[in-house]
């Protein structure tokens, strides 16, 4: 496998990022980069170390990084966790209050720990750390139950102080999405599965309306509606498929869709394969609705979904 | 009349499904069986997700019906917590009909 760091890759220019990558030989790892200057998305870093985690620490062949940017690697821990050896020296900062660095999570307990302790690193107001830990624990979840990975999540995220914004990348090595909700429903490529497994209501773990006792199929459409509500980007890759929720302008109504293809996006069936999932979040931290005016909003899309969905069911009656 | 302190279980943040899961079945579904009404009390919990309500309460719904409802009194919860249990047992409800 190989991956190049460009000088520039967040959720508004990640498209040419995923094309460049290499998924062929997945018993080794080629990571290179851009010498001048490395600006990346948290997703694209929890990328690098969830595909160096499925190779041998001494078949990860990594270009030593020139730019100036560099030590940002060193700091969100890639080196450390994917335990190869790096040149670069920095000065240690306290995390609080600017980034979480990339963090591996398994189980549902190392989950609650990392919430419990995530919260007070971003240094939040009340209504952004509801929406954040929201954010992580619905996703982390989805991993830990639905991906079958062995390494399980990775995940990193980065405050932006000139935007007043977090971003937050998520990606495992697991089933992928096709793989989890073709147990259930039928879905021809990766681009059908993501746009299945967006809508609120549908799972991989039954075919049933409101799903089993213990998963809804609500929690990747409760994400996308977080970003869709505050007019900012969310993307989701997972095999060939690659969806992206455009930024809405402030002007466009904030009507939830349940459809994630009615949302104003891009999507693509065609991109290397990526072996699981990864999912990235823009939080913009000034234009965050108050997380219970949110719920209004995903209460009545959800609601009528549900109920169109039963009508399409119903018995139609034959007229002759 | 049974009596569940959800913080002391689940924390201020409430989102752990497998903590969900056990409440249920070892002492909800238990009260219900017994005829007993049931107490979610939320005091200190300040959030909690979709899943931890879904995992919580969503195969009372399936079990037993929306009767249900009458027998279990969701107690102090801010409104957010009103706001997700609302969307939950919403769409259980048009799920089942």
């Amino acid at each position: 496998m190989k991956i190049h760091l460009p000088n520039s890759a967040f959720l508004g220019n990640i498209d040419p990022f995923i094309r460049g990558f290499d998924a062929s030989a997945p018993d080794s790892f080629e990571i290179t980069a851009n010498d001048k200057w490395i600006a990346v998305h948290p997703a694209v870093l929890s990328m690098i170390a969830a595909l160096g985690l499925t190779v041998e620490p001494e078949k990860i062949k990594c270009q030593p990084f020139e730019a100036t940017s560099r030590h940002y690697f060193v700091r969100m821990g890639l080196f450390k966790l994917l335990n190869i050896p790096s040149d670069i020296l920095i000065k240690e900062h306290e995390p609080a209050g600017r980034f979480i660095p990339l963090t591996q999570i398994r189980t549902a307990d190392e989950q609650t720990r990392f919430i419990t302790d995530m919260i007070p690193m971003l240094h939040l107001e009340a209504e952004q750390a509801k929406t954040l830990g929201y954010i992580f624990s619905e996703l982390i979840r989805n991993v830990i139950e639905h991906a079958d990975a062995e390494n399980g999540a990775i995940l990193c995220a980065q405050y932006y102080k000139k935007s007043n914004s977090i971003r937050i990348g998520i990606a495992d090595t697991g089933r992928g999405i096709k793989n989890t909700i073709t147990r259930s429903h039928a879905a021809e490529t990766d681009l059908d599965a993501i746009r299945l497994a967006l809508m609120p209501g549908i799972t991989g773990t039954t075919s049933k309306e409101g799903g089993t006792e213990q998963n809804a199929g609500a929690g990747l459409f409760f994400i996308k509606s977080i970003a869709s509500v505050n007019r900012d980007f969310f993307v989701i890759y997972s095999g060939t498929g690659f969806y992206k929720l455009l930024k809405k302008t402030p002007a466009r109504n904030r009507r939830l869709n349940a459809d994630p293809f009615s949302d104003r996006h891009t999507a693509s069936s065609n991109m290397p394969a990526w072996p699981g999932t990864v999912v990235g979040v823009d939080i913009t931290l000034d234009q965050t609705e108050e997380f219970s005016l949110l719920l209004d909003a995903i209460r009545d899309t959800y609601s009528s979904a549900v109920r169109e969905r039963r009508k399409e069911r119903h018995k139609k009656p034959r007229f002759s | 009349m049974k009596k569940i302190e959800i913080r002391a279980y689940a924390g201020a943040f409430a989102e752990n499904k497998d903590t969900a899961r056990d409440l249920r079945l070892n002492e909800i579904i238990p009260a219900l069986e017994k005829k007993e009404e049931v107490v979610l009390n939320f005091t200190g919990v300040d959030a909690t997700t979709q899943s931890f309500i879904h995992a919580l309460i969503s195969d009372l719904l399936r079990k037993y019906g929306s009767d249900v409802l009458d027998r279990i009194e969701f107690k102090s919860c801010n409104d957010t917590v009103k706001k997700i249990i609302t969307i939950v047992v919403d769409y259980m409800q048009e799920g089942t009909e």
